[in-house]
């Protein structure tokens, strides 16, 4: 929709990655622009977190190569357990990785709804509150890629909605690029500006009107998953 | 002089080690990390005997074996599919074994066996002081630089790693480090107990701490405590002084579960 002009954060060339002889993901492609809501979304087992990892360089791709023009990253990783014996406030999780003002963590915790728990420690908080607090941690270093693996999972249905939408005006506000990992289609479909379709490699990919009707999106997730999609763009509106 | 006691430097050499020990033990309990240390001690012995063959001060043989060992172990585990707790256990116990049939061979030498394995506080020299107090120094400034990327590696290694941090290369320095406090405690604590010194007060402080910081200050306090009482029931009772002191740290642990706990988090709220 508005790609006049964006300075490209992330390009992807053909990368993949090998273990033990099997390829996890391969022929990767894509590039993300400032401002631009990218969604990655396929079966398990298709590479989803893997690309994501592959885009922070936390894996170095077998073939290929990934050209990251920005340093200021924030990543919401999908499985994140901390180890009960390290005493750590949510404040402290905050500042985990930059140097934060106490303002603009409460900032942070207050946009994702959590800003009461900000001296709770954070084995205390509930698998939901967690992924919020996650959330407002990246949020809150100000980045200009921020990407999300799952970032709603263990939220309750109406709080879903909210933090996409949420994750929606963070990334116009910081006019920050976002991959998105999702399984939920309905989100992806409203909002974000390109879809890729991910198993073992791009099935397919385009913006969200035009993926609905590609036959690789059709095999993937079914007729009826396509059908439903497509009425459903202005549905979050009036949701909450 | 204050230094001429050998019992003085025994309690000033034994402070020094439960400073540099307190946030060094926090992350042994952090990352999980009580074997690693374990072997790292054990792998020692082998370091104390070529300290004796060359004449050279143990804690500067025990030092370079003991990182050698550490910087194996941190390479192996991430290129072998082994998993790493057989292979601490392989390495831990092959090493001792080492240390043990080197030891044996130099029959020429007379060690102080006991004193090796559990500590001795008569063995502490003027020497002994000035290598854990400016060493012990150097290390916890440098833990301290290190110390972003440590912990937040400890939380989440690839959050730390994509967003410009180098948790890898903070873990290495980490792990050498902590062979250096193994090489500089040997004396007091012995080879088979230094892991506790580590890990009691860590522990014990993660009882009553909310936040990294205060844990690690805690533990900091449980330790010199606990090697003040133990010198002293050292001295008094003419016992080992590791075990001693490994003793009053656990009894300040047991104290750390008893309703005290709720006494002391009470105030902090």
């Amino acid at each position: 929709m508005t790609t006049e002009q964006n300075k490209i954060l992330l390009e992807l060339k053909d990368a993949g990655v090998k273990r033990s002889g099997k390829w996890l993901v391969e022929h990767i492609s894509f590039s993300v622009n400032e401002g631009e809501i990218l969604t990655i979304i396929g079966p398990n087992g298709s590479g989803k977190s893997t690309t994501a990892k592959i885009a922070l360089g936390i894996l170095k791709p077998d073939t290929g190569n990934v050209i990251l023009h920005t340093n200021k990253v924030a990543y919401v990783p999908q499985n994140l357990a901390i180890d009960w014996t390290l005493p750590l406030r949510v404040l402290d999780f905050m500042k985990l990785t930059k140097k934060i003002t106490f303002q603009e963590i409460n900032q942070a915790l207050d946009m994702t709804g959590v800003a009461s728990l900000i001296n709770e420690n954070i084995r205390n908080l509930s698998g939901g509150e967690f992924q919020r607090v996650l959330l407002a941690r990246a949020i809150a270093t100000k980045p200009e890629l921020l990407i999300l693996d799952e970032p709603v999972q263990g939220v309750d249905f109406t709080g879903e909605i909210a933090l996409y939408n949420l994750i929606n005006q963070v990334s116009s506000d910081l006019h920050c690029a976002t991959i998105l990992i999702s399984h939920d289609l309905h989100f992806v479909m409203s909002t974000t500006n390109n879809v890729i379709c991910l198993n073992g490699h791009i099935c397919c990919s385009g913006t969200p009107k035009t993926i609905v009707k590609s036959k690789e999106f059709i095999d993937l997730f079914g007729a009826s998953a396509a059908q439903t999609l497509s009425p459903y763009e202005h549905d979050h509106d009036h949701s909450h | 002089m204050l230094l001429d006691d050998f019992f003085m430097r025994a309690i000033i050499a034994g402070i020094g080690i439960a400073i540099i020990a307190g946030p060094f033990g926090c992350f042994v309990v952090w990352k999980r990390l009580s074997y690693f240390g374990e072997t790292l001690s054990h792998s020692s012995l082998l370091g104390v005997a070529l300290g004796y063959i060359f004449s050279i001060n143990i804690s500067i043989t025990v030092f370079a074996i003991s990182s050698l060992v550490a910087i194996l172990l941190f390479l192996l585990n991430e290129k072998t599919e082994l998993n790493s707790d057989s292979l601490l256990g392989l390495l831990s116990h092959s090493s001792l074994s080492i240390g043990l049939l080197v030891v044996g061979y130099l029959s020429y030498i007379r060690f102080d066996m006991m004193g090796l394995l559990f500590g001795d506080i008569l063995a502490v020299t003027r020497l002994d002081i000035y290598i854990i107090w400016v060493f012990g120094g150097i290390f916890i400034v440098i833990l301290f630089t290190i110390w972003k990327s440590l912990l937040a590696g400890t939380v989440n290694r690839d959050i730390a790693s994509s967003e410009n941090m180098n948790p890898r290369r903070s873990e290495l320095i980490y792990m050498v480090l902590l062979s250096g406090i193994i090489a500089i405690s040997i004396k007091i604590i012995g080879i088979l107990l230094i892991t506790g010194l580590l890990i009691i007060p860590a522990a014990m402080a993660r009882n009553i701490s909310n936040s990294p910081i205060q844990m690690i200050i805690v533990s900091m306090c449980v330790g010199m405590i606990s090697v003040v009482a133990g010198l002293f029931t050292s001295l008094s009772l003419n016992t080992a002084s590791g075990p001693s002191i490994l003793v009053a740290a656990l009894i300040l642990f047991i104290i750390s579960l008893t309703p005290i706990k709720k006494l002391l988090s009470g105030a902090n709220r």
